[in-house]
């Protein structure tokens, strides 16, 4: 056996595995749905379907399902806002106060929660911000007498819990790009009589722009999708584009339509990815351009 | 470290921390309208060991998530192995594909495995969660092990080889010691993401069949159940536990910051 042919069967066998199932488990389903959401009905038990474009239209159509978009997108800017808001200071504060033991300590305590059950940790807020619960007793006990907090089953309760699951995404990529700044660059900038918001604005916040754009990515797609979140806290506020995708695959059974739905929201989080790669892609190339 | 940064790094702690210690204390609460003052008693994790579908929804879900580890493990440890030994054409691309897998919504994954599966016969049940749950952990195998096979060049195997020994005797010689603790982690990670996974699971399962996620959702829409407190400071507990193991072994972020 020669030595590309035997290079080949290696290269082969040892990804083949891995692919043939990411092939059956991924790529080959996102096809099939993109079939489904095409067809009448479901091409199961018998039914004879005819092709359509009829789920698409409905969404162009119907003002309930722009305004459910729209809702699901607003939950994302909203919770990705928030993330930032707590995000980017905390992950400041380590990259640029914190040394030593310390840093690592609090770094893990800060990304150990996140690597915990999702559902549980959405579960726990329940416990916390219901009526009578937690945060209730505390208000009454600083304010004695004020009204009922009546937080629980809101949007803000739906946005608490989700910046809770995901704020250490953005303390983690913010984090990185913060910690890599050059302290000399900072240095500079001050002995050059910039004032530290100056060193701030112009040094610090455009070096650490990647790993903002990153984490506000991994936070506001998986947000956009989210069903079990708004589900459990959201209450009658609750209704997303994500939770009537579910309804649709469990509860109603249109498939079609649940698949109709799913690649439009397959297309949203696309569509924010490609907007992000320029950014993502020219800082980084910018900052090795800038190091050589 | 200032005075401002103590306070802001504290409140986010107490953010993170606050539901997820209010909930395992809950759980040791004797009302199950989580009355205060606390009655401490064990009174949950005694419904619970009476609990049969929960119980078999855990022992479900750490058959899965055990099955999961081994599989996916492997496969991923080979494939990388294979992006960081050779190059070859597509290779960019084939490692580009890993990302569809972490990047996409589980809720747009998950109903498009309910799809396919329906309709081509696999069906859902605990074999379709398995087949879900190794495809979400083959990417994070894939970049754990390739982290670490990164480190050290092929100069110790093309060492190995010129000495004699066969590829299989330098793999399990030379450079499996070498990337053992990645791909401990990798193994401790795939448990994690499988034994946490509720979205794929969720599509997948059908009436019946469960594994533990799935079984506290239906619990918490029915209306809540104390149990599924206790089984929650559990899973809190334990795959907090497995996260140090892992943050041990790996020591993501800390090496960088000292």
């Amino acid at each position: 056996m020669s030595e590309t042919a035997r290079r080949r069967r290696a290269i082969v066998g040892l990804t083949a595995p891995a692919y043939l199932w990411l092939l059956l488990t991924i790529f080959l389903p996102l096809a099939a749905m993109l079939c489904f959401s095409v067809l009448t009905v479901a091409p199961i038990g018998g039914r004879e379907p005819a092709l359509t474009l009829k789920h698409y239209a409905a969404f162009l159509e119907k003002d309930f399902y722009r305004d459910l978009t729209w809702r699901s997108v607003r939950l994302g800017l909203d919770v990705t806002f928030w993330c930032v808001v707590v995000g980017y200071p905390a992950a400041f504060a380590l990259a640029r106060h914190v040394r030593g033991c310390w840093r690592e300590a609090l770094f893990l305590l800060i990304v150990l929660p996140f690597w915990s059950n999702g559902l549980v940790r959405v579960f726990s807020w329940t416990i916390v911000l219901r009526d009578g619960g937690l945060l209730d007793r505390a208000v009454h006990w600083v304010v004695p007498g004020a009204g009922a907090l009546d937080i629980i089953y809101s949007y803000p309760a739906t946005v608490i819990g989700l910046v809770h699951s995901f704020v250490p995404y953005m303390i983690l990529t913010c984090y990185l790009s913060l910690q890599a700044i050059d302290d000399s660059l900072i240095e500079a900038a001050r002995s050059l009589g910039a004032s530290a918001a100056r060193t701030f604005l112009r040094v610090v916040l455009p070096l650490s722009l990647p790993g903002l754009v990153a984490g506000a990515v991994l936070i506001f797609v998986p947000v956009v999708g989210s069903f079990m979140e708004p589900r459990i806290l959201g209450g009658t506020q609750g209704i997303m584009l994500g939770t009537v995708i579910e309804d649709q695959f469990t509860t109603v059974f249109n498939w079609p339509l649940g698949a109709a739905l799913s690649f439009i929201l397959l297309a949203i989080v696309l569509a924010v990815m490609l907007a992000a790669l320029p950014v993502l892609r020219g800082r980084l190339a910018g900052a090795e351009g800038a190091s050589s | 470290m200032s005075r401002l940064s103590q306070a802001l790094l504290g409140a986010v702690l107490v953010f993170l921390y606050m539901p997820i210690v209010v909930m395992v204390v809950m759980a040791f609460n004797r009302s199950a309208l989580y009355e205060l003052p606390i009655e401490w008693d064990t009174v949950w994790f005694q419904a619970l060991a009476g609990n049969e579908r929960l119980l078999t929804a855990s022992m479900n879900s750490i058959l899965i998530a055990l099955a999961n580890t081994v599989i996916a493990t492997v496969l991923g440890t080979m494939a990388a192995l294979a992006f960081a030994r050779f190059r070859f054409r597509g290779r960019n691309l084939m490692r580009l594909l890993l990302l569809p897998t972490i990047t996409i919504p589980w809720l747009i994954i998950g109903t498009a495995m309910l799809v396919l599966f329906f309709w081509i016969g696999i069906g859902r049940g605990l074999h379709a969660i398995l087949l879900g749950h190794v495809a979400l952990s083959i990417p994070y195998v894939v970049i754990v092990v390739g982290a670490r096979l990164a480190g050290f060049g092929p100069a110790l195997e093309e060492a190995a080889a010129s000495l004699g020994a066969s590829p299989w005797q330098t793999f399990v010689r030379v450079s499996f010691p070498v990337i053992a603790p990645g791909v401990v982690a990798a193994a401790l990670f795939a448990f994690a993401v499988s034994f946490d996974q509720f979205v794929i699971s969720y599509f997948l399962s059908p009436p019946g069949v469960s594994t533990l996620p799935v079984e506290i959702y239906a619990a918490i829409r029915k209306g809540f159940t104390p149990e599924v407190n206790a089984i929650s400071a559990i899973i809190i507990l334990v795959s907090m536990g497995l996260m140090l193991a892992f943050a041990r072994l790996y020591r993501f972020g800390g090496e960088r910051g000292s």
